[in-house]
């Protein structure tokens, strides 16, 4: 019944469109972005969208929050498939290889160029760009919501052990978890170890370690790649983090047993934790009245030439089987994401980093690192920019990624769980992961990333 | 000029069976139909380039150790949370079958569960069994770790059973109270007046005579606990902590949707049609025949 009455409405608003449409007031060109941020996040893009709607007539876009991340690639396929897909979709970092060797997009940066747009693209932080950029450099889409992982601790429990600084490396945290457990603190450090934290314990650490994830760097070089951190740092990483768990000084603390990190870290009974930066604004909002508390860098292990840390978020992607006239609505969108007043605006209300150096450099100018709740962000860009991008830092491209992700939380769980040693489960991560993406290289016999 | 249009009764009986006919193909052996092609091929996730793989699919799952341990999960779950939902169902039922006070509101009580969505259940279910609130928590002051489902794989998967067993306890009751509810009044008084207790009457008159209720309530729950327990699994789990209930549904989810991997996902589905239809079959061939049709 609504279906047909929608069907009506809609007819019945056509013909009357049509008949009092005067040909010199055109319409402005809709268009879709579907998007995968929920809650509080998809209030901030749809004011995003009417700002960008309200700062010119020729174009209208129509935002759709598809719920998550994952959701939004399903549908977006599912649309595709069916010839209905959106204009413009937001698609997580990690589904950049997928996107890439799907056929079904058109490069961002032609599109901007098609449309008459100069976009500085060295404007954009090396990090985050050279991510979602292909091996020539060419921005097949562009940056949008971007974060990186810090470590939140503290202030008051350290200043109980003497010290006013965060720990800069795993030595020191070691000491310094030994330190709180000691002086009375009953979780000195919390993590969480399911398929997503792959993100900060895996990614992250590789990243900052210049250790690999792959073979190819990183996968950029070639399909065939194959993972590799059952050989690097990464394994003495787990083991640290292990027999800590076994002492315990880390207490593992997920949204499942009843209490997550962030949660964890404002309510003041963990006194450590490692998470985005996007997290911020959430710890500040919730924390426990008069908490003393700062973001630092992740440690690296004493002896380590720090490298940049990885960009983590999503990227905005137009897909391919669209007029020309839409094009055009796209691209003045990006163009008015790009700007940095824009960027003011999403990171102030998002705790997201901005994606460029101009729109950095606008808001450090603004005062915004200054106020009081954003204090402490800027930390993010330091990580993200630590050294020049490096072959490995640069960025993952690997298929199906999420299914390695969903590999290495099962194989954390078993080695915490005492099934499996560290290694044998680095091992087994490894060897599954290997037949993850031989299974993705057969999906695309003769294709290569671009 | 009169043009008469008649039917012969073949042509009118197709006729009224065609709507029927088109919406069973189109929902049911369609999307059947295309898992079999998917699950022989590789399909790229946005369309394009299908490669034909004969059985390599399965060939591969069923090489896959992972794959092994999602079936033995899901014959677990399935033998343990219908037994837990049938048995606990047919106690309650007898219980409230008989004239007692407020029977009524009993009745109310328990089918309820039955009417609550799948994700919102798990999502109650994973704060009373969460280790660090509520009622685990102050069992695990008593005993530190006894119950851990985050690392726990035997802790994992008896929450979900709880789970899933509490919601078919509802649906089950409503079967077996309505069954119980059939038989004469006047069997039970006369084998009371012959001097049989509660005991007795209950195992020779009523259970014989709600063994195909039995029957039909043992199938679907074996099936649903096949099907069914995704909503659950997902909220509660996510087939974790290391695939300990990473039971098959849920494994085609994650591989198909979250994956993107079609084809794998496609033929998982079809080991697991196969599978519910051989336990259907067995079901039906050793268990039937203890069953008195009245």
């Amino acid at each position: 019944m609504t279906i047909i009455k929608r069907g009506l409405a809609a007819l019945a608003a056509g013909a009357l469109s049509a008949a009092f449409a005067a040909p010199a007031f055109a319409e402005p060109v809709k268009f879709d972005f579907w998007f995968g941020l929920s809650g509080d996040l998809a209030r901030v893009v749809d004011t995003l969208c009417k700002n960008f709607n309200a700062s010119q007539s020729d174009y209208e876009v129509v935002c759709t929050s598809q719920g998550n991340y994952d959701a939004t690639l399903q549908n977006t396929i599912a649309a595709f498939r069916a010839g209905k897909q959106p204009t413009v979709v937001q698609v997580y970092d990690v589904g950049t290889a997928t996107m890439m060797l799907s056929g079904a997009y058109k490069p961002a940066d032609k599109l901007m160029e098609e449309n008459g747009y100069k976009i500085d693209y060295s404007d954009y932080f090396p990090g985050i760009a050279r991510y979602y950029a292909t091996s020539k450099g060419e921005m097949l889409s562009f940056p949008f919501n971007s974060s990186t992982a810090l470590m939140y601790w503290n202030k008051d429990a350290f200043a109980k052990i003497g010290k006013t600084e965060a720990p800069k490396t795993w030595e020191d945290v070691g000491a310094d978890l030994k330190a709180l457990k000691d002086a009375g603190y009953d979780c000195p450090m919390a993590i969480n170890i399911s398929g997503n934290e792959s993100w900060q314990l895996m990614e992250q650490f590789s990243a900052i370690h210049n250790q690999p994830i792959a073979s190819k760097n990183n996968g950029y070089d070639g399909l065939d790649a194959r993972l590799e951190m059952n050989k690097t740092k990464f394994v003495q990483y787990v083991t640290d983090l292990k027999k800590w768990y076994d002492d315990g000084l880390i207490k593992i603390k997920s949204k499942d047993l009843g209490q997550d990190m962030v949660q964890a870290f404002a309510t003041g009974t963990c006194q450590v934790i490692m998470t985005s930066v996007g997290d911020h604004g959430t710890v500040g909002k919730t924390q426990k009245e008069g908490m003393n508390w700062d973001v630092a860098e992740l440690p690296v292990y004493a002896g380590t030439e720090r490298k940049n840390s990885l960009v983590g978020g999503a990227s905005l992607w137009v897909l391919s089987g669209k007029s020309d006239a839409e094009y055009k609505g796209a691209a003045a969108f990006l163009n008015f994401i790009h700007d940095p007043k824009t960027a003011l605006f999403w990171s102030t209300n998002t705790g997201y980093i901005p994606v460029t150096k101009s729109g950095f450099e606008y808001m450090k100018a603004s005062g915004f690192y200054d106020k009081a709740p954003y204090k402490g962000r800027e930390v993010a860009i330091a990580s993200l920019t630590a050294s020049e991008p490096t072959e490995i830092t640069r960025g993952i491209r690997l298929g199906n990624f999420t299914q390695i992700r969903a590999e290495f939380g099962t194989q954390m769980q078993a080695i915490f769980a005492n099934k499996e040693s560290v290694q044998d489960g680095i091992d087994a991560l490894v060897k599954n992961g290997d037949a993850i993406l031989d299974r993705f290289q057969q999906t695309y016999p003769n294709k290569t990333l671009p | 000029m009169e043009k008469r249009v008649t039917f012969g009764r073949w042509t009118i009986g197709i006729l009224f069976a065609v709507p029927q006919l088109l919406l069973i193909f189109t929902f049911f052996y369609w999307p059947a139909g295309q898992a079999v092609y998917w699950s022989l091929t590789l399909q790229q996730p946005w369309g394009g380039g299908n490669i034909w793989v004969g059985l390599d699919n399965f060939r591969s799952i069923l090489a896959n150790a992972d794959y092994w341990n999602s079936i033995t999960a899901s014959l677990v779950f399935a033998g343990i949370s219908t037994g837990l939902a049938m048995v606990i169902a047919l106690v309650l039922a007898t219980l409230t079958d008989r004239q007692l006070a407020g029977s009524r509101l009993y009745r109310v009580v328990l089918i309820w569960p039955y009417g609550i969505a799948a994700p919102a259940l798990a999502l109650a279910f994973r704060f009373i069994l969460a280790p660090e609130a509520g009622f685990m928590a102050a069992v695990n002051k008593f005993w530190p770790g006894f119950w851990d489902p985050g690392l726990n794989g035997a802790d994992a998967m008896a929450s979900v059973i709880i789970a899933f067993s509490w919601k078919y306890v509802g649906y089950n009751f409503i079967f077996f109270l309505a069954a119980l509810q059939a038989i004469p009044r006047s069997l039970i008084e006369a084998a009371a007046m012959d001097g049989s207790g509660v005991v007795r009457r209950f195992w020779d008159i009523q259970f014989p005579l709600i063994t195909p209720t039995i029957f039909f309530l043992l199938v679907i729950n074996i099936t649903e606990s096949f099907q069914d327990s995704f909503g659950i699994v997902d909220i509660m789990t996510a087939g974790g902590p290391a695939n300990a209930t990473n039971l098959m549904v849920y494994k085609i989810y994650s591989d198909g949707f979250r994956g993107l991997d079609y084809s794998g996902a496609a033929a998982q589905s079809i080991i697991l049609m196969l599978l519910i239809i051989v336990l259907t079959i067995v079901q039906f061939r050793f268990i039937e025949r203890r069953v008195h049709y009245r």
